[in-house]
C-alpha cells in the first residue's frame, strides 16, 4: 500500500524533474507569473547569455507595483517608475511572453488576475517574483514567491532548484460570527503561530470554515500565509473552487474540462496523511481583528486595548514592543476602538476582489467617511472594478466621499505616488504593517474591507460589528 | 557571482528581531537598475534621517562597525517581500555574511544566488556572538564554508549546516542556470509525460521544434 500523502506532497511528487542524492530537486513550473518590479535584471541575464523564455505561453506579465490608480492617459509622472513599466513591455515583447498592458480591461494586480483569467489552476506549480503568489494556493496550487534570480532560472528552464518544504496543517471548523471575515481569520493565525511559525513548511488549511469561504476568502486566506512565515498556503479544491473556474478564459473547455476536473478530485490530502505540524482554530472564537504594532503578528481583537510592554518578559519582545509603540504613537492601555485614523486604504491582492468592495461598500452605504479622512478605494483590476460598476458600488463610494480609483497594487507598498506621509494613521485592507511600508513614516493598521470602511466613517479603529 | 570559501572579517551586531526586507530596502528604491548599486539604499531609513545625515544611534553607523564583511542578526532576518533587493543592498554596502538563528524563507534562498552566505546557528549562539561583538567590537570572526564553521578567537569553531548544492554553488561561484540546463533532457522528457498526462495545460502552445 503506498503511503497516505498530502496535497502538498501529491502536487511536489508530479512536478520532480530530477532529483539529487540529497535531496534536491528540480521542479518543473506550470506557471510563471511577471511583474514589472522584480523581472528586469531577470530578463537582462537572459539578453548576456542569449537565452530565451523556455515556455513564453505559460509566462504571463502584468504591470501593476508601479502603476498610477489616477488618470491612466497622461504619462507616468516619476521617471524611475516610467521606465519600469517601459523595460516590462520592451522586455514582453523581444521574448514573446503573454501580455496585458496598463490599458487592458484585464489588467491588475498579478495575484487578481490569474485567478480572474484561468491561468491559476489546481494541482499547478506556480511561481511569481512576489511574496503573495501565495494567494494561488486557494486553488489547490502549489504556489509560492521567487526571488530574481530564480525568475531569470524558470524563464530559461521552466524549473526551480528546491528542497521539499514540510507540510503544516491548520484546521478551522465552526461558524464565523457577523462581521468577521476571512481577513480576520488568516490575522488570527498570524497573532497564534507569529510570523515564523511556518517557516519551511507548506500550510494546508483544512476544516468545515474554510469549505464554507468562497474563493475570494481562501485566496485572503492563503495570500497572508507568507506573513506566517510559509511560503505557501493550500486549500484542496472543491465544487466552489470548479464553480468559480468553469468558464473562465484561461480555464480547460469542453472535453479537456471533465478530464480536468477529474484529475482535481484526486488532489485532497488522503486521509491518514502526515503532516509536521497541526494547529487548530475555532471559527466561531475569532472576533475581527486590527494589526497595533509593525508586524502582522501584532494583532489583536479589535475590543482589545495597546498592550503594555512592561506585561512582557522576554526582554528582546519587550524591547521590539516598546519600538513598535514608539513608531505607531500608541500608549498602552488605550483602547484600539479610541484610535483615530486619517487615511483608509480598500484594495491589494490581499482584500481587492469584489467580494471584499462588497463588503465596504455594505457599511459606506448611506454614511458619509468622517471629517479629516482621506479614503480610497482601488480595485484589484480592471475588471473587478467593472463589476463594482456594474453592481453600483463606485457610486455608493463616491457617494459616502470615498476616492475610487484605477487598479493597481497602490498604497499596499507605495511604490506609487499612493503613499502616507509621515505620522500619517491607515486602517488598511493590505498584508503588511511594517514600517514604511506604505510610506516613510507612515502608521498602519491592517483590517478587513468591512472594518476599513467602518473606520472610514467614524474616523477612528471601529467594530464594524457596532454599526450594524 | 562572486564565490564564497572562507572570511575573515569584523561583525556588525543587529538586535532585532523579524528584521524585514521592507526595512532592509524600502519599496521606492527598487525602481534603480542594478549597475549603480544597492549599497546606499541599505537600511536607508534605520541609518539614514530625512535629509540624509547617518543617525549615530545606528550600528552600522558607528565607527567600529563600518568595515565589518560580517552581519550578526537575529530571528526570522530578512522575512516578508521577495525582493532580492534587500540581499543586493546587503552585498553591495560589504557585507558577505549574515549569521542569525533564522530567516525569511526566500530572502535565505536570494542570499546563495549573489555570494552572501546566510548561516543558521542556534538562538543562544548567535545571542552570545553578537554580546561579544557588542563588548569587543573589533573581534575577528572567520567563516569557512568548506568546513562549515564559525570561529571566534580563543574558542571552539561553531558548527552550520548548508545545503549541498548551493555550497557547492557558493563556493564555485556557479550560475545554477548552467547546472539545470545540463539537465534539458529531463525537462524535454517530462514535459512530454506532462503534456500527456494534463493535456489542458498544453492547448493552444506552439509545438517545439
Amino acid at each position: 500500500m503506498t503511503k497516505p500523502r498530502t496535497l502538498f506532497d501529491k502536487i511536489w511528487d508530479a512536478h520532480i524533474v530530477d532529483r539529487q542524492a540529497d535531496g534536491t530537486c528540480v521542479i518543473y513550473i506550470d506557471r510563471h507569473l511577471v511583474h514589472e518590479v522584480t523581472s528586469p535584471q531577470a530578463f537582462e541575464g537572459l539578453r548576456m547569455t542569449g537565452r530565451k523564455v523556455r515556455r513564453p505561453e505559460a509566462t504571463i506579465a502584468v504591470p501593476d507595483h508601479n502603476v498610477p490608480t489616477t488618470d491612466r492617459s497622461k504619462p507616468i509622472a516619476e521617471p524611475e517608475s516610467r521606465l519600469q513599466l517601459e523595460t516590462l513591455a520592451k522586455n514582453v515583447a523581444e521574448f514573446g511572453v503573454t501580455y496585458y498592458d496598463i490599458n487592458d480591461i484585464r489588467q491588475g494586480i498579478v495575484h487578481i488576475i490569474g485567478p480572474e483569467q484561468g491561468h491559476t489552476q489546481p494541482g499547478m506549480t506556480i511561481v511569481c517574483g512576489d511574496s503573495h503568489t501565495a494567494t494561488h494556493g486557494a486553488f489547490g496550487s502549489l504556489a509560492f514567491g521567487i526571488g530574481t534570480s530564480e525568475v531569470e532560472h524558470v524563464l530559461a528552464t521552466q524549473t526551480l532548484i528546491q528542497q521539499p518544504a514540510k507540510n503544516m496543517l491548520i484546521q478551522i471548523d465552526g461558524e464565523l460570527g457577523p462581521g468577521v471575515t476571512a481577513k480576520d481569520i488568516i490575522l488570527a493565525v498570524i497573532g497564534k503561530i507569529g510570523t515564523a511559525g511556518g517557516t519551511g513548511h507548506v500550510v494546508e488549511f483544512a476544516g468545515s470554515t474554510i469549505r464554507g469561504l468562497s474563493m475570494e476568502g481562501r485566496m485572503t486566506v492563503c495570500n497572508m500565509t507568507i506573513e506566517a512565515g510559509a511560503r505557501a498556503g493550500l486549500v484542496a479544491p472543491d465544487e466552489t473552487t470548479f464553480e468559480y473556474m468553469k468558464g473562465r478564459p484561461h480555464a480547460p473547455k469542453g472535453a479537456g474540462w471533465e478530464q480536468a476536473v477529474k484529475f482535481w478530485k484526486t488532489l485532497p490530502s488522503d486521509p491518514g496523511a502526515q503532516y509536521d505540524k497541526t494547529v487548530v482554530l475555532d471559527a466561531s472564537e475569532i472576533v475581527p481583528h486590527v494589526t497595533w504594532g509593525t508586524s502582522p503578528e501584532d494583532v489583536l481583537p479589535i475590543t482589545g486595548k495597546v498592550p503594555n510592554p512592561a506585561d512582557i518578559q522576554d526582554e528582546q519582545k519587550r524591547a521590539g514592543m516598546t519600538r513598535s509603540l514608539q513608531y505607531m504613537g500608541l500608549t498602552a492601555g488605550t483602547p484600539l476602538t479610541e484610535v483615530p485614523v486619517q487615511r483608509v486604504f480598500i484594495g491589494s491582492c490581499t482584500n481587492g476582489r469584489i467580494e471584499d468592495l462588497r463588503a465596504a461598500a455594505a457599511v459606506a452605504k448611506g454614511r458619509k467617511v468622517a471629517a479629516g479622512v482621506n479614503a480610497m478605494v482601488v480595485p484589484g483590476s480592471g475588471l473587478v472594478k467593472h463589476q463594482a460598476e456594474e453592481e453600483g458600488l463606485d457610486q455608493i463610494f463616491l457617494a459616502a466621499g470615498f476616492e475610487w480609483r484605477e487598479p493597481g497594487c497602490s498604497m499596499c507598498l507605495a511604490m506609487n505616488p499612493d503613499k502616507l506621509e509621515p505620522g500619517e494613521r491607515c486602517a488598511s485592507t493590505s498584508n503588511r504593517n511594517f514600517e514604511g511600508r506604505q510610506g516613510k513614516g507612515g502608521r498602519t493598521h491592517l483590517v478587513s474591507p468591512a472594518m476599513a470602511a467602518a473606520a472610514a466613517v467614524t474616523g477612528r479603529l471601529t467594530d464594524v460589528r457596532d454599526l450594524a | 557571482m562572486e564565490a564564497f570559501t572562507a572570511l575573515t572579517s569584523t561583525a556588525a551586531p543587529l538586535e532585532d528581531i523579524n528584521v524585514d526586507t521592507d526595512q532592509i530596502i524600502p519599496a521606492r528604491f527598487l525602481r534603480f537598475p542594478r549597475k549603480d548599486g544597492y549599497g546606499s539604499f541599505l537600511f536607508r531609513d534605520m541609518r539614514l534621517t530625512e535629509d540624509g545625515q547617518e543617525k549615530p544611534e545606528f550600528v552600522m553607523n558607528q565607527p567600529p562597525y563600518r568595515s565589518a564583511k560580517i552581519l550578526v542578526a537575529n530571528t526570522n532576518f530578512g522575512c516578508g517581500s521577495s525582493r532580492e533587493g534587500a540581499v543586493y543592498a546587503l552585498f553591495d554596502y560589504g557585507y558577505r555574511c549574515v549569521i542569525a538563528p533564522s530567516f525569511g524563507d526566500i530572502f535565505f534562498n536570494n542570499c546563495f544566488k549573489n555570494g552572501l552566505l546566510p548561516v543558521k546557528l542556534s538562538a543562544a549562539e548567535v545571542a552570545e556572538i553578537r554580546r561579544i561583538v557588542c563588548e569587543h567590537p573589533d573581534t575577528e570572526i572567520s567563516v569557512d564554508l568548506e568546513r562549515q564553521t564559525v570561529t571566534l578567537p580563543n574558542r571552539k569553531p561553531l558548527s552550520f549546516q548548508v545545503d549541498p548544492f548551493w555550497k557547492m554553488c557558493m563556493q564555485r561561484g556557479l550560475d545554477d542556470i548552467s547546472f539545470t540546463i545540463e539537465h534539458r533532457g529531463d525537462i524535454e522528457a517530462y514535459e512530454k509525460r506532462h503534456a500527456a498526462e494534463q493535456p489542458w495545460l498544453h492547448i493552444g502552445e506552439k509545438k517545439k521544434a
